[in-house]
């Protein structure tokens, strides 16, 4: 440095190669100040609660960060409250919702598209329609797929009869018209899988909504639960809902009693079990055991569980380095697979990105988990917890969280009714506004 | 001559590499960390838009007040006395100090 004098400079400048060296300067500076603009390209793929959440948090963190959200839909209709559509407290537009905001308010390139290759080598994502476009910190949030290889006779294109309706959409479109189109007396079969799986109370505030629009419509019908599970969540606060509002129309059979459903007779409508014994429903909700979703697995992120494992801290994958995966898809320790999780996933996923590639540190994570269920139009119920990392997993901070009260009065239940209302306003302006 | 050349042009692509590994964005505090989990329920910055109670602006000693009773029991809450159990005094002051901006 101290070698430079003024004369060399002049001498440097006068030179034969001044020319040259200028032009290089100024290309240089150019490239220099483009990169000063944008100086880093996040790629995230996936635009439900992970992936819409992170890249508006991410946005937030590190406004100079050049995000492009990659997502097959432009619309995004939620899993959550698509329950109250089957029971007909809401309507499917109410759980509709656009990107234009990600792209208005935060700079977010959102490419309408579907994703066919991940090379994590390269560092490119392929998409059906664009091409590739090449990533510096790719985030996968693919949610779930089905192990239809579990129910016999059961796959994809059955399922447009008897619908799973666990990704909502037309599924919760189908299932709420053959609800509706049911006979009074009718059996409606509610078959929820193994865990773990997405949504841990889904499918009990499902049984509660179609209990209440049965009630309602058709008194004489019942609700046959074949579970694949001994327990399940919010187990005791669901069946005193259920016994004061829905006597008698819901009968649950656990997995050790029979409940474990291995096939489908779609020609007689019959759900089988594994003992052989034929369970006939004039509406039949199959929800098949779940594994991440299909891109996780063409990206090879999937280890033999078909599940993601990642760093717990920063949601990077344990398989490959700079792709980071979040939400359902991905092994978060004592998280559920929730929306609500994906989207603090989402958040922290974000603060590992903006720190690694702003060479500081990340603060230690924090997430946190709130799953509302209506029993009835007006009875809520909550399952609650804050969690952090401990040994590289994720745990629930001790003391923290739980169930809602069992002894809670009627008051208390249409406050948590109310509030899970204004949760769901809440999270999807968090996630789209 | 050359060497002063490659002096320059190191000096340059040093800039740039420097330049690049540092966004222009302050760091994610621990404040942030803890406090944008509240937004799945209050809204991002805790501006609700629906029936769960704001807290964006509202003063951090009311704030602060407010989560260590719900935590102590000495306020009646439905979910947020299972929340504000999970946090000690100093995280609760970082959490009110955020929503106070």
């Amino acid at each position: 440095m101290n070698k430079l004098t003024r004369r060399d400079f002049i001498k440097f400048s006068g030179s034969l190669g001044a020319y040259s060296a200028c032009a290089g300067l100024v290309s240089s500076l150019s490239a220099c100040a483009s990169k000063e603009k944008k100086l880093a390209r996040v790629v995230i793929i996936g635009g439900g609660f992970g992936g819409a959440s992170c890249a508006k948090y991410l946005h937030r963190f590190a406004p100079d960060v050049d995000i492009t959200l990659i997502e097959r839909d432009k619309q995004y209709i939620t899993c959550p409250f698509s329950n109250m559509v089957l029971g007909g407290i809401r309507d499917m537009a109410s759980i509709t919702h656009g990107y234009n905001k990600l792209a208005s308010s935060y700079a977010i390139n959102i490419m309408h598209d579907a994703v066919t290759a991940i090379d994590p080598v390269a560092k490119t994502v392929t998409t059906a329609g664009s091409g590739s476009v090449q990533y510096d910190r790719l985030v996968v949030s693919p949610g779930i797929g089905f192990r239809w290889d579990q129910i016999e006779g059961y796959d994809a294109t059955i399922s447009q009869r008897v619908a799973h309706a666990w990704k909502a959409g037309p599924q919760t479109a189908l299932l709420r018209k053959q609800l509706m189109a049911m006979d009074d007396g009718g059996t409606v079969i509610v078959a929820p899988p193994a865990n773990p799986f997405r949504c841990p109370p889904g499918p009990y505030e499902r049984v509660s909504m179609m209990a209440h629009y049965l009630t309602h419509n058709k008194p004489k019908s019942k609700i046959l639960i074949l579970d694949a599970k001994d327990k399940f969540s919010k187990q005791p606060l669901f069946m005193q809902g259920w016994d004061a509002l829905y006597p008698g129309m819901i009968e649950w059979v656990k997995g050790t009693a029979g409940g474990i459903v291995s096939g489908i007779d779609v020609k007689t409508n019959e759900l089988v079990n594994e003992l052989g014994d034929r369970f006939k429903g004039d509406v039949i909700n199959l929800i098949p055991p779940q594994k991440a979703g299909v891109l996780a697995h063409i990206a090879g992120l999937v280890d033999k569980t078909g599940w993601c494992p990642v760093n717990q801290r920063t949601f990077e994958s344990k398989i490959h380095q700079h792709v980071h995966v979040i939400g359902d898809a991905c092994i978060a320790g004592k998280m559920p697979k929730s929306g609500f999780a994906a989207n603090s996933q989402g958040k922290v996923c974000a603060a590992a990105i903006a720190a690694s590639l702003g060479g500081y540190d990340m603060p230690d994570p924090s997430y946190v988990n709130t799953c509302y269920s209506l029993v009835a139009p007006d009875y809520g119920i909550s399952v609650a917890a804050v969690y952090k990392v401990s040994n590289e997993t994720i745990v629930k901070v001790e003391g923290s969280g739980g169930v809602s009260p069992k002894d809670a009065d009627a008051i208390f239940r249409q406050q948590e009714a109310v509030y899970g209302a204004g949760w769901y306003d809440s999270i999807t302006s968090d996630m789209f506004t | 001559m050359k060497s002063i050349q490659q002096f320059f042009l190191t000096v340059i692509v040093l800039a740039c590499t420097l330049t690049s590994s540092l966004l222009n964005a302050a760091e994610v505090t621990r404040g942030a960390m803890l406090a944008n989990s509240c937004a799945a329920c209050h809204g991002t910055d805790g501006k609700s838009p629906g029936s769960i109670p704001a807290i964006y602006g509202k003063p951090a000693s009311y704030l602060a007040k407010a989560l260590m009773d719900f935590r102590d029991g000495k306020r009646p809450s439905t979910v947020m006395g299972r929340h504000a159990k999970a946090y000690s005094d100093e995280e609760i002051k970082l959490i009110a100090d955020f929503f106070t901006r």
